[in-house]
């Protein structure tokens, strides 16, 4: 039974509350109809008794109180799923918006998606190569993480985001896998640029596309990132892909939530954004990683890993959008300005930066024996290098002892040579692992404490090697 | 009991009308669907619940039965291996039956009722005799690790046995004993049911003793908790408190551990359930999995049941306290659920304090960690047990001037502060060694001296106040470089070098260097504060400083981590090597100068 309503009662902001509503439930979908016979599509925030507040995805612009009805679905909001979904592009509600075939639906999935049980959960140890030194040598992704770009305006996020989706492949397998784009109001320009590299690479017909541009409607983006999971979860799990999704940009779907929670006037948290941003967002990063299979001390085939890109307001790591994030992923990749400005890509500050997975990722068998300990080393190493350059801004080179400036000749080396790399240069990690020994190499032979010496013989280049 | 009805659904909070019978804090089953909340507030007869599970196609006109209980759990053997949500719903079993996701209204017990369990009658129990809350009835071993004491649980009240109880195997809802009771007679059975906000009676609180050994250095040599003690550990994300969490449940000389993963990731808990069976006692030699219960509400898990995680965690700790057992629960991260505390006093349009927090924030805090402590346990044995609490606290940006962090800090003892700055060059474990505190070196002091060396005390402050001097050199050394100083500061900056990197720096995830012994951990120590004080007395002799950084013992020194627990013997050639190597440094010196 579906009825119609007219009985508006108030307009705000996103928010439409009606009055005497028999009967509707939390979380459910609604057609909005104008009196020009637009239909718009919302989901019930609150009910309370008979007056139901109403969240419309495409805004209120041009709602009334008169002649606008609105139509209980009796669902939530669902995503129709099928196989031939790849290669198309959607909107940020989940309808296709190219010119493609109709799809014809295997079924259809509530996009906010059930809880993984944590039981029911395989803990994630497959490197993942993504060809890019600072991130597999140092903060190594492997398959079934989230592990987002912290970035800020003028960064190259995208590139790194699209060259991390071209190059990443598992150390020795070929497996069918599949990408999930969510672009939420970024620019036609962003969303274009990873269109054509997908196009160019050869990738489309392996990608799903999401598409909600900062000219679409805001509200709309609250349920782009779930959808486009929901996708992730049917590839992944349902038809046994590995599926890579990438999310850009977190920042502008916060603020999306922001303006819904103060159109509903709620206590707000920090900056404004509401007290549930937390929980809110832990339901979208934990939509990822690999399941337990059938049989005792299996893994289901398929797997999602997360790639979020949110931009840093003021480059503030302590925001709470990037605070709240780091909680909740396992590790990120931050971006930094200054390294950008001296002409350093990708400018990842590998300091701050980390992934929590890495520790089980890497080793014998999967990456080599000596990765760990050479990491640990590089960083030990670079971390000493930065602070004595920072010494020697105040002091003056001079003032360095000799085994400070053979540090600052390291980090130097390490940023021109590591982290420094080209947009289209796939590094295999043998390559990273061996440029890593050239450059602890640079270092007295004493100060390679946190390496094994059965490694340090094995590994270290001899004199005249390099 | 009452049945009402729906009439307003916000989030995880919803109220219902015609509540007429409800109490505070009552469980509610809502809806057809028979998802559990509990009552938080009422008016009339409109009764607010939070529901603990996701209320999403919920509406007005659906029934609302309350169940005449409040939040309990089921208290029994079975508890140890297993892996409950917040509101003590097995895992395994939810896993079993619904599959990957956790679905909404699964109803299943905590414990497994169908299994028997071998149990042993205390010898010479026999009817007639007046026996009282707490008192032994017999015992039941659990897992090879530990011994489930059965008492008379606290809800019986004391009275005569009149039904002794009898070798066999018992399901935990029969009845093994009947107890003669001025209100009847009470049938005791191997399970019951305890609500979990309010702490278990115990007979008095005791200060604490002995320490906790950790096995990690930073810990037990600076910054030791009691057993029984409270500790928090506060630090941004990446600062390594969930390592720090697992290395104490690891490691730590607890005879228990309950592990509440509140709120955090899911990848995390996985790790936990899978290594954790691996992983072997030190002591015992049996999986370390035999003597934990872990609680797993991850962050995207419904936020109510977060809330009440933490006091299902320290129920069950307690329940293993009163068998006269060393408890300890890690609590990570106990920010989620005060956020938790704040979406629910929101919704409920309460006034904020601080930062949107509720105004009983401190006061929710403060009990929760009063339920930790040593203490003579209820039953004429007069046992004592121990309840030591750790708990995470995510402040954001690291900022410890949050609301949680200061409430948190108001009550613990002991404070380790992870830094940021540390992680980044990846020191680990992360605790800054200038902010940290311990409040128990004083209780403790004894125990260190008789168990582990006379001048314990000693070697803590003077290594305390090297670290500090070092901050202070440091200071100077960025305004004025380092050759302006004194030999004697140059050595003291290499010594604290020494004890950042030899000492303090722990690596989690090398077998031999995770986990240090309290007497290794002393030899450490000393063999670092020996190499000192004889350089001290070099430069004194003019011995230059360069060559003292040449010593060979030094490389030694770096190794010490290394050095296995039964080849302590090691240390006394280290010493040795000390000794011959700077008398031959100072030999040398003097030879320079003629």
């Amino acid at each position: 039974m579906v009825t119609e309503y007219t009985t508006i009662r108030e307009i705000a902001g996103p928010l439409v509350l009606l009055d005497r509503v028999d009967h509707a439930t939390y979380e459910e979908l609604v057609e909005v109809e104008l009196a020009g016979g637009e239909q718009r599509r919302g989901k019930v925030l609150e009910v309370d008794h008979d007056r139901v507040l109403i969240q419309i995805f495409e805004g209120t612009r041009g709602v009334d109180i008169a002649k606008t009805s609105v139509r209980f679905l009796g669902r939530g909001l669902e995503l129709a799923v099928s196989p031939d979904m790849l290669g198309r592009i959607f909107n940020g509600l989940g309808a296709p918006i190219d010119d493609g075939p109709r799809l014809i639906a295997e079924k259809k999935i509530d996009i906010n998606g059930n809880p993984i049980n944590p039981y029911a959960r395989v803990y994630p140890k497959e490197f993942i190569q993504t060809g890019i030194s600072a991130i597999d040598g140092l903060n190594t992704l492997v398959r079934g993480q989230k592990l987002p770009i912290f970035s800020a305006f003028g960064l190259p996020h995208s590139e790194l985001a699209a060259q991390i989706a071209r190059q990443a492949t598992v150390l020795g397998a070929g497996e069918s896998f599949a990408i999930v784009f969510a672009a939420m109001g970024i620019t036609f320009e962003e969303a274009n640029y990873f269109i054509r590299d997908f196009q160019e690479t050869g990738a489309m017909e392996r990608v799903v596309l999401f598409i909600n541009l900062a000219n679409d409607p805001t509200i709309e983006r609250i349920a782009t990132p779930r959808a486009a999971l929901t996708a992730a979860e049917y590839l992944a799990f349902e038809r046994g892909m590995h599926v890579l999704v990438i999310m850009t940009d977190m920042t502008n779907y916060c603020e999306a939530l922001r303006e819904v929670s103060v159109a509903r006037k709620e206590i707000p948290g920090r900056r404004g954004y509401p007290g549930y941003l937390y929980t809110d967002l832990a339901t979208i990063y934990e939509r990822a990683g690999l399941l337990k299979g059938a049989k005792k001390g299996e893994v289901q085939q398929g797997s999602i890993t997360q790639i979020p890109v949110l931009s840093m307001p003021d480059d503030d790591k302590t925001h709470p959008i990037p605070d709240l994030t780091g909680y909740i992923t396992e590790g990120q990749i931050i971006l930094d300005r200054s390294l950008n400005r001296s002409g350093v890509y990708p400018p990842i500050a590998v300091l701050p930066s980390l992934s929590r997975l890495k520790q089980k990722g890497i080793g014998a068998c999967k990456t080599r024996e000596d990765h760990a300990d050479l990491s640990n080393q590089l960083f030990g190493a670079y971390a000493r290098g930065v602070q004595a350059k920072e010494l020697a801004v105040i002091l003056g080179e001079a003032a360095l002892s000799d085994s400070d400036k053979a540090f600052v000749a390291f980090a130097d080396a390490f940023e021109a040579r590591f982290i420094q790399q080209g947009q289209h240069e796939d590094r295999s990690i043998e390559r990273t692992l061996e440029i890593g020994w050239e450059l602890v190499a640079l270092l007295p032979r004493s100060e390679l404490k946190r390496i094994k010496d059965t490694y340090v013989e094995k590994y270290l280049p001899r004199e005249g090697d390099v | 009991m009452s049945t009402g009805r729906i009439v307003k659904v916000s989030g995880p909070l919803i109220v219902a009308e015609g509540m007429h019978e409800a109490k505070m804090f009552e469980v509610a089953r809502v809806s057809e669907k028979h998802l559990i909340g509990e009552i938080i507030e009422l008016h009339g007869s409109e009764a607010y619940i939070q529901v603990y599970e996701d209320t999403s196609g919920l509406g007005p006109g659906e029934i609302v039965e309350s169940t005449g209980m409040s939040l309990s759990i089921e208290l029994g053997p079975g508890l140890l291996q297993s892996i409950y949500d917040g509101i003590q719903r097995p895992l395994d079993v939810v896993y079993a039956k619904a599959g990957h996701y956790i679905t909404r209204g699964i109803n299943v017990p905590g414990l497994d009722h169908a299994r028997r369990w071998e149990f042993t009658p205390k010898a010479g129990l026999k009817a007639g005799e007046p026996i009282g809350p707490g008192d032994l009835l017999g015992e039941i071993r659990e897992t090879e690790l530990i011994v489930h004491r059965v008492l008379v649980p606290p809800t019986v009240g004391g009275g005569t046995l009149v039904r002794a109880p009898e070798r066999g195997a018992y399901a935990i809802e029969d009845t093994i004993a009947e107890i003669e009771t001025p209100n009847g007679t009470a049938k005791v059975a191997l399970m019951h049911r305890w609500p979990v906000r309010t702490p278990r009676p115990i007979v008095k609180k005791l200060v604490p003793q002995k320490p906790l050994v950790t096995g990690q250095r930073v810990i037990d040599a600076l910054f030791p908790i009691s057993q029984g003690g409270t500790a928090c550990v506060p630090g941004p994300f990446g600062a390594g408190k969930t390592v720090i969490q697992h290395q104490l449940a690891k490691w730590s000389d607890a005879q228990i551990i309950v592990y509440i993963g509140c709120g955090e990731r899911g990848n995390e808990m996985t790790d936990v359930l899978q290594e954790f069976p691996e992983l072997t006692d030190p002591a015992t030699g049996r999986p370390l999995m035999e003597r934990t219960v872990l609680i797993a509400n991850t962050s995207n898990m419904p936020v109510a049941a977060r809330e009440a995680s933490v006091y299902t965690g320290i129920t069950i700790a307690e329940y293993f306290r009163d068998m006269g057992y060393d408890v300890a629960v890690m609590a990570d991260s106990t920010s989620r659920w005060a956020e938790a505390m704040r979406e629910m006093s929101g919704r409920l349009e309460e006034m904020p304090g601080e930062e949107g927090y509720p105004a009983y924030l401190p006061s929710r805090i403060a009990e929760f960690y009063e339920r930790s402590g040593r203490a003579i346990c209820l039953g004429s044995e007069g046992r004592t047990g121990t309840l030591s609490v750790i708990g995470a606290v995510s402040p954001p940006g690291g900022d410890l001037s949050d609301p949680v962090v200061q409430a948190t800090l108001k009550v613990v003892k002991v404070f380790w502060s992870l830094e940021d700055q540390l992680a980044f060059e990846r020191h680990f474990p992360a605790i800054s060694w200038l902010t940290s505190y311990s409040l128990y070196h004083d209780a403790l002091r004894d125990h260190f001296h008789a168990e582990v060396a006379e001048d314990w005390g000693r070697v803590r402050t003077e290594t305390m106040e090297l670290l500090q001097k070092e901050a202070e050199l440091k200071e100077l050394v960025r305004l004025v470089g380092v050759d302006a100083l004194s030999p004697q500061d140059r050595v003291v900056l290499e010594t604290t070098k020494m004890i950042r990197e030899d000492f303090l720096h722990q690596s989690a995830f090398d077998a031999e260097d995770a986990y240090t012994r309290l007497d290794k951990q002393y030899r450490m120590l000393k063999a670092i504060l020996d190499l000192h004080r004889r350089s001290i007395e070099a430069v004194g002799k003019r011995c230059p400083v360069r060559k003292l950084l040449e010593l060979p013992v030094r490389e030694r020194i770096s190794r010490m981590r290394y050095i296995a627990e039964k080849d302590l013997a090691q240390f006394d050639t280290i010493a040795k090597d000390i000794e011959e190597q700077l008398a031959g440094c100072l030999k040398e010196s003097r030879t320079g100068e003629e």
